[in-house]
């Protein structure tokens, strides 16, 4: 599982920034969704993977001995994934505003204002 | 000492931005409250740090919950400084929102956002867990955002395409970061990180994770070779958002670095050979860019980056003297950097335009108002007895004693270049003869504002520079502080006992 987990991790963070560096904006967009849900696998990958061992400390003892499935990195991720979601539209709506401006989808066009007043 | 104190600049400027939400329809009532609001965060900012300075490192666990298992706000004297810092540039740039923001972009909301913002960089400042830190950074990001967007004028637009791009990735390089620290040291809050760090035996390992620190904050700080969003996107909002812009986002990278880097990883010669040669090749080419601008927002934007360099530079060097600089020198860059953005805001008003060869005779017709516009050039530049000059005191020192002659050349050269670049702004934009001004049927020139307009855009830029001025002569004070909170950073041990106070009876 851990082995999966961290080639679908590379592979996510390769294609996205593969699609960051292309040069329509859709692809941009895109890239930045991969990139995000790599970083959101990361962090769960890396909170060490145990299943069915849920983090309840028995009656009889004080700490937790066995390995247990950590709570924290799921907030984590939980948090990352609605801070990405409003980054996203926030994302998808500014470059539809630019798309209706420009009316190209090119990146290399984005260039119109070194030349002002 | 724990206090709820440590929480309220948060929470306070987070009411504002509420009560302005309610007030969405009634612009007139949004300039009040968020001037008088500034006012009063001014006053509590000063409260949190005399009680800072009083009684030591504060704490706010939240919930209840101890420490390292909830999030904790810890209020050291940097993080107190700064935000008090924060709050009087706030303050200036709310005053000047007044006049230079128009009423249009207020009906979508400007006020709250830049409420938000400023709810979001106290939160960074003042909390002392690393994910709670990027969900500040991402607060703050997305008022930025919008900030960078409202009015939707096609330059904006465009800035805001590369200015999103790089803020966005510098934040998922940041969230990577966390993770492998988090699956290294299975802990998120500073101070526990600081302890466990040092007893990871795989130092390969919290190198990398360093170096990907480092890259996030730096993309954010806009160091070497990842700074090219900032003079793309800088120069294409209105002045008073530049202003909050160009003052205070850098810096809160910078905060991030001073911070992760003295607490939470020990000192490491490769990150710190690296920070030397980065921040080294950001003055420079940072200067150099600022030399062949002609746009004056963009000399000002490529001057930012060279001058974070200088403050980089000092964290590479490592030593409690290079430190005290780096601290000095933040404090009086946010307060220039804010003003200087709102002084080419008063120019363009002035020419409408922001073209150095077109704008001119300053000094000619308006030679009270140039002589109060000298005080934040002739700062930035570090003329003495302005404020840039003290804090160089110290980075020289440093450089010439402890660093060695690639960082004093680096910073020399900075500097002669800064003044180079000041120069010839003053001659150009001051001196030179006048030249007629441009047919603009829609624009309203300076010569036509009513007096309450001047006023309101004068009084923020003269607040500004008498704050510079005030460090300038009281140089010795803020040295002083500034000392202090390098003596902090260097030596974290009252920082982790006053965060942790049963772990670090455990350890004795």
């Amino acid at each position: 599982m851990e082995i999966l987990l961290a080639i679908v991790t590379g592979l996510l963070y390769g294609a996205g920034l593969f699609m960051m560096l292309r040069r329509s904006m859709v692809k941009l967009i895109i890239g930045l969704i991969l990139i995000g849900n790599g970083a959101n696998i990361l962090i769960f990958l890396l909170g060490r993977i145990a299943k069915g061992k849920p983090p309840i400390i028995p009656a009889d003892a004080k700490v937790l001995t066995e390995l247990y499935a950590d709570p924290v990195p799921q907030a984590l991720i939980l948090t990352a994934i609605v801070i990405s979601f409003g980054l996203q539209a926030f994302a998808i709506v500014l470059f539809k505003k630019v798309y209706q401006a420009l009316h190209s989808d090119d990146l290399d066009t984005v260039n119109t204002i070194d030349d002002d007043l | 000492m724990t206090s709820n104190l440590v929480i309220v600049p948060v929470l306070w400027q987070f009411l504002i931005a509420v009560a302005q939400m309610f007030s969405w329809f009634n612009p007139r009532l949004q300039r009040k409250l968020s001037v008088s609001g500034n006012v009063i965060q001014v006053l509590i900012a000063s409260w949190l740090l005399t009680e800072v300075y009083r009684q030591g490192i504060l704490t706010m666990n939240a919930g209840k919950w101890p420490a390292p298992f909830g999030i904790v706000f810890v209020s050291d004297t940097f993080s107190a400084v700064l935000v008090l810092i924060t709050s009087i540039s706030g303050l200036a740039v709310s005053l000047f929102s007044l006049a230079n923001i128009v009423e249009a972009r207020m009906r979508f909301g400007y006020f709250p956002i830049m409420h938000l913002l400023f709810a979001g960089l106290n939160g960074a400042f003042l909390t002392g867990d690393i994910f709670n830190l990027y969900v500040w950074f991402e607060i703050i990001i997305i008022s930025s955002f919008v900030l960078l967007t409202i009015g939707g004028e096609k330059p904006q637009l465009e800035g805001a395409v590369k200015y999103f791009t790089l803020n966005i990735l510098a934040s998922t390089i940041f969230l990577t970061a966390i993770g492998v620290l988090y699956g290294l040291a299975g802990t998120l809050n500073m101070a526990d990180l600081a302890l466990k760090v040092a007893a990871i035996p795989n130092k390969g390992l919290v190198e990398v994770t360093a170096i990907l620190f480092l890259v996030g904050f730096g993309i954010k700080s806009a160091i070497f070779p990842l700074y090219f969003w900032l003079p793309a996107s800088y120069h294409t909002p209105p002045a008073a958002i530049a202003a909050i812009f160009g003052g205070l986002l850098t810096k809160l990278g910078v905060y991030a670095m001073l911070r992760v880097f003295t607490l939470v990883f020990f000192e490491d010669p490769i990150i710190d050979t690296l920070m030397i040669i980065l921040a080294g090749l950001t003055i420079i080419t940072g200067s150099l860019g600022a030399m062949v601008q002609t746009n004056v927002r963009k000399i000002f934007s490529y001057l930012i980056i060279s001058h974070i360099g200088y403050m980089v530079i000092a964290l590479g060097i490592h030593t409690e003297l290079a430190v005290t600089g780096a601290v000095f020198y933040m404090i009086h860059d946010i307060v220039v950097k804010t003003n200087l953005f709102m002084v080419s805001g008063l120019l363009y008003r002035v020419q409408g335009t922001h073209h150095i060869d077109r704008l001119g005779g300053f000094y000619q017709y308006y030679p009270r108002l140039s002589l109060l516009l000298a005080i934040p050039l002739f700062s930035l530049v570090g003329v003495p007895p302005l404020s840039g000059f003290w804090p160089k005191i110290d980075l020289f020192k440093a450089a010439y004693l402890e660093g060695g002659s690639f960082i004093t050349i680096c910073l020399a050269f900075g500097t002669v270049i800064t003044l180079l670049v000041i120069a010839r702004v003053w001659a150009e934009v001051f001196w030179r003869p006048a030249e007629n001004l441009p047919e603009r049927p829609n624009f309203r020139f300076w010569h036509l504002f009513t007096l309450a307009e001047k006023i309101q855009y004068i009084t923020p830029i003269a607040l500004l520079s008498a704050v510079s001025l005030i460090i300038a002569f009281r140089a010795a004070d803020v040295h002083r502080i500034s000392q202090k909170i390098a003596s902090e950073l260097m030596n974290p041990k009252n920082y982790i006992q006053t965060v942790l106070p049963d772990k670090s009876a455990e350890q004795q």
